[in-house]
């Protein structure tokens, strides 16, 4: 395929050229041919993937068997915290994903597992969840249920021809051939999809007010600027699955009868960027995209546009603002971008995990997708898990999952033997969810009375280490960092707040303040103009209402509860402990412990800057943190 | 950015046909100061002034677009900038303790550049390697799980 002259498609010869790559991906997989599939998204580059990638080549050529072994590249398996990650299908035994292999390990995968056929236990990672694809391994019980990352880690990205073997642009030659707009609509609505950018806006009522809107031209937008730090779930799916939002895309465009479409996405993003230029590329070439596709009469294109680092872009005003080359500054709503977006014409505005669900709900109905989560939010949501968890990664999971499944059944708990404290979810715009809620069902209700939000994704699970005053300063550094400054509440209001977090960091809080920082943020969530300055004072809400004890020992008592605000806490020497070996004099680097050889050792406090690293370094555990 | 500077500055030839491409298509500032960037790893205050001549855009709005984004740049980085990520997972884990070793070891803040202009210090946002973190980016590569005492090791990737 690669080699061959690519020639457009009409509706017939897409049908073909499916059931041909359909043919080819699975004799590729079964018919004597050994595979290799290793995860090349950021994490795994990051990780050292391309260098197991090329030891696998190696050992494969010195073991003599590169006739029968396919080596190739997939998008993220979602084990962050074991990257890099290896898929080996070797034939007559069950396909095995590996976590963690270096360089030795992947030659050691190539002599035992594919030589030897014995499979290296250390190192074998179980299946996230079933293929809703190819639809094997029915019934097994997995936590996980993969509808937005349904190709990640299983479909090389950069090839069209395996995203077709996939129901790849089936969605679109139905939408285009058998459905009308509204049909299309109706399907949405019978699916009960919701924004998954954070609010929960029901895609199909978007999508049908735009419709609705007489106007010459209409565009399509995808938001991939995903700015909450700690959140990467928008950068795998598109880097592990670009044609997916092509395809959702340009379905939006027929129902609403739209010339072209942006791609927004963060600059920071480069192999996701570099994805999407070659699944164009390839659409295009196939009459996917572009004019008279699969020969029917409707055209559409999409074009990139590059985000510049500016939180506040993910809001659509502001982001409409940038797209046309223009400071990323948000305007009042209404109008809404439904009826006046892009140009100032009516736009569809939806997030990538938004996207990427859509070609399913058209395959598989809109009933099929409402069977999955609960009464109030439907289908799946994909979070990036991190923090203070074992394993650290991505996770997509049915709505109504536990947060107690997520981060102890998935995520393996806390690490170390920490206790767990809370879990933020929703980042710079969300709030801590504690222990008594870990059974509550995830939903964007629950999340919401539990004063937090679903948010984009973003799931950072905080332990008895935390501080969640610290954290909330860290938050808020992020929102005013990124206001744009056009109005007040969110400019001012942001700014007060966060010079109070420090002054109680500091130690020099009054009890008064925490009601301060109530009010003030009542008015930032009433009076801002955009959704970053009504969520800004969130962490900081949240936390108060729920660790309201430990912004109290802060301020009354002057201490931090878990050690963390370097103001609030001291080092000292537990003269029984130390054996007076000298190692904590001799690193610290301000030269604040004195003593002699065998003698206990004392910590001059007006010298230490509370470094940590005679902590660190004690071997006798003689240093104690007050 | 000084604009005063009469010299002049010269672009690419790929660089003057990504402009000329883009020249007429609604809304390609941010686009071509992108590719600015690209070519000089930051916007020269005299580029800036031949892109506003180019596009016929003023400069001022250029100077509003350069300033309002984290990404553009106006200061000339090191050759090799390091990039220390301050998303939520690597602060928790440690990204501070990254940048303020960084600062002791090369003897520069954030922002600042050393003297010989190898090394410079960024503190940027989520990189999106969390299951790494924490992490620092230098030239494109990340390195992850680090420490302080790993990041000698680190650098010294970066002697040339």
């Amino acid at each position: 395929m690669e080699n061959q002259e690519m020639s457009k498609l009409n509706r017939d010869e897409l049908k073909a050229f499916r059931e041909d790559k359909i043919n080819k991906f699975t004799v590729e997989s079964n018919s004597g041919k050994t595979q290799i599939v290793i995860g090349v998204g950021t994490c795994g580059v990051a990780a050292g993937a391309r260098e197991t990638e090329k030891a696998f080549y190696d050992e494969i050529s010195e073991q003599d068997i590169a006739g029968t072994t396919i080596v190739s590249e997939t998008g993220c398996m979602g084990f962050c915290y074991s990257e890099p990650t290896v898929e080996v299908k070797v034939p007559g035994m069950p396909s095995v994903i590996y976590g963690d292999v270096d360089e030795k390990v992947a030659r050691e995968i190539v002599k035992k597992h594919i030589q030897e056929k014995s499979v290296l236990n250390s190192h074998v990672f179980a299946r996230p969840a079933s293929d809703i694809i190819s639809e094997t391994e029915k019934g097994t019980d997995y936590k996980q249920f993969r509808i937005v990352l349904r190709n990640c880690g299983i479909i090389d990205p950069e090839k069209i021809n395996e995203y077709i073997a996939r129901d790849g642009y089936k969605a679109l030659e139905r939408a285009v051939f058998e459905m009308t707009g509204d049909d299309i609509i109706n399907e949405l609505k019978v699916s009960g999809l919701r924004g998954r950018g954070g609010a929960g806006f029901p895609t199909w009522m978007k999508w049908n007010f735009t419709k609705q809107v007489d106007n010459d031209s209409k565009y399509i937008v995808c938001n991939a600027d995903e700015g909450d730090p700690g959140a990467y779930m928008d950068r795998s799916t598109l880097e592990g699955d670009p044609h997916s939002i092509l395809e959702a895309m340009t379905i939006a465009g027929y129902c609403i009868n739209a010339g072209k479409g942006y791609i927004y996405i963060r600059a920071e993003y480069p192999l996701a960027i570099e994805r999407l230029k070659i699944a164009m590329k390839q659409s295009r070439e196939l009459g996917l995209l572009g004019n008279n596709i699969l020969g029917s009469d409707f055209n559409f294109d999409i074009e990139i546009r590059l985000g510049a680092g500016a939180f506040v872009c993910g809001e659509e005003t502001a982001l409409l603002e940038s797209i046309e080359g223009e400071r990323g500054m948000p305007n009042p709503r209404p109008p809404f971008p439904v009826v006046k977006g892009v140009w100032g014409d009516p736009t569809i505005i939806n997030n990538v995990e938004t996207w990427a669900s859509i070609p399913v709900i058209i395959n598989k109905g809109g009933e099929w997708f409402s069977s999955i989560g609960t009464e109030d939010t439907k289908g799946t949501k994909v979070f990036a898990l991190t923090g203070k968890i074992k394993n650290s990664g991505l996770v997509e999971v049915p709505m109504g999952t536990t947060l107690r499944e997520i981060i102890y059944d998935i995520g393996g708990g806390i690490p170390n033997g920490r206790a767990f404290k809370a879990v933020q979810t929703g980042g710079p715009s969300g709030g801590v969810i504690t222990k008594e809620y870990l059974d509550t069902p995830i939903d964007y209700k629950s999340l919401q009375e539990l004063g937090s939000i679903m948010g984009s994704g973003g799931m950072i699970v905080l332990s008895e280490d935390d501080c969640v005053v610290d954290v909330a300063k860290f938050y808020l550094g992020f929102t005013i960092d990124e206001s744009c400054g056009k109005c007040s509440p969110c400019r001012v209001g942001g700014r007060v707040l966060y010079n109070i977090l420090e002054k109680i960091i500091k130690g020099e809080g009054e009890p008064e303040d925490l009601d301060r920082m109530r009010t003030i943020g009542d008015t930032m969530q009433k009076a801002s103009l955009c959704g970053l300055g009504q969520t800004s004072p969130n962490p900081i809400l949240s936390t108060l209402r729920y660790f309201e004890d430990e912004y109290l020992a802060h301020v009354n008592d002057k201490k931090c509860p878990a050690k963390k605000c370097k103001p609030l806490i001291t080092f000292e020497v537990i003269p029984d402990a130390c054996t007076g070996c000298t190692l904590c004099a001799r690193k610290c680097p301000v030269n604040a412990i004195s003593g002699d050889r065998k003698q206990v050792h004392l910590i001059n406090q007006g010298a230490c800057i509370k470094c940590g690293e005679c902590f660190n370094v004690c071997n006798f555990d003689a240093i104690l943190i007050k | 950015m000084s604009v005063t500077s009469i010299e002049e500055i010269k672009f690419s030839n790929e660089l003057i046909s990504f402009i000329n491409e883009w020249k007429n298509q609604p809304g390609n500032l941010i686009m071509v100061l992108h590719r600015v960037q690209e070519e000089f790893s930051y916007i020269p205050g005299t580029a800036a002034k031949k892109v506003s001549e180019m596009l016929g855009v003023s400069l001022s709005k250029i100077y509003g677009v350069i300033t309002f984004y984290h990404y553009f740049k106006l200061e000339k980085p090191g050759k090799h900038n390091i990039q220390v990520c301050m998303g939520t997972a690597c602060y928790l884990k440690g990204g501070e303790d990254l940048v303020d070793e960084l600062e002791n070891v090369l003897g520069i803040g954030v922002n600042q550049v050393t003297d010989d202009g190898k090394f410079s210090i960024e503190a940027v946002r989520c990189v999106g390697c969390c299951g790494l973190a924490p992490v620092v980016v230098i030239g494109g590569k990340v390195f992850g799980k680090l420490t302080k005492k790993k990041l000698p090791e680190v650098l010294a990737n970066f002697e040339d």
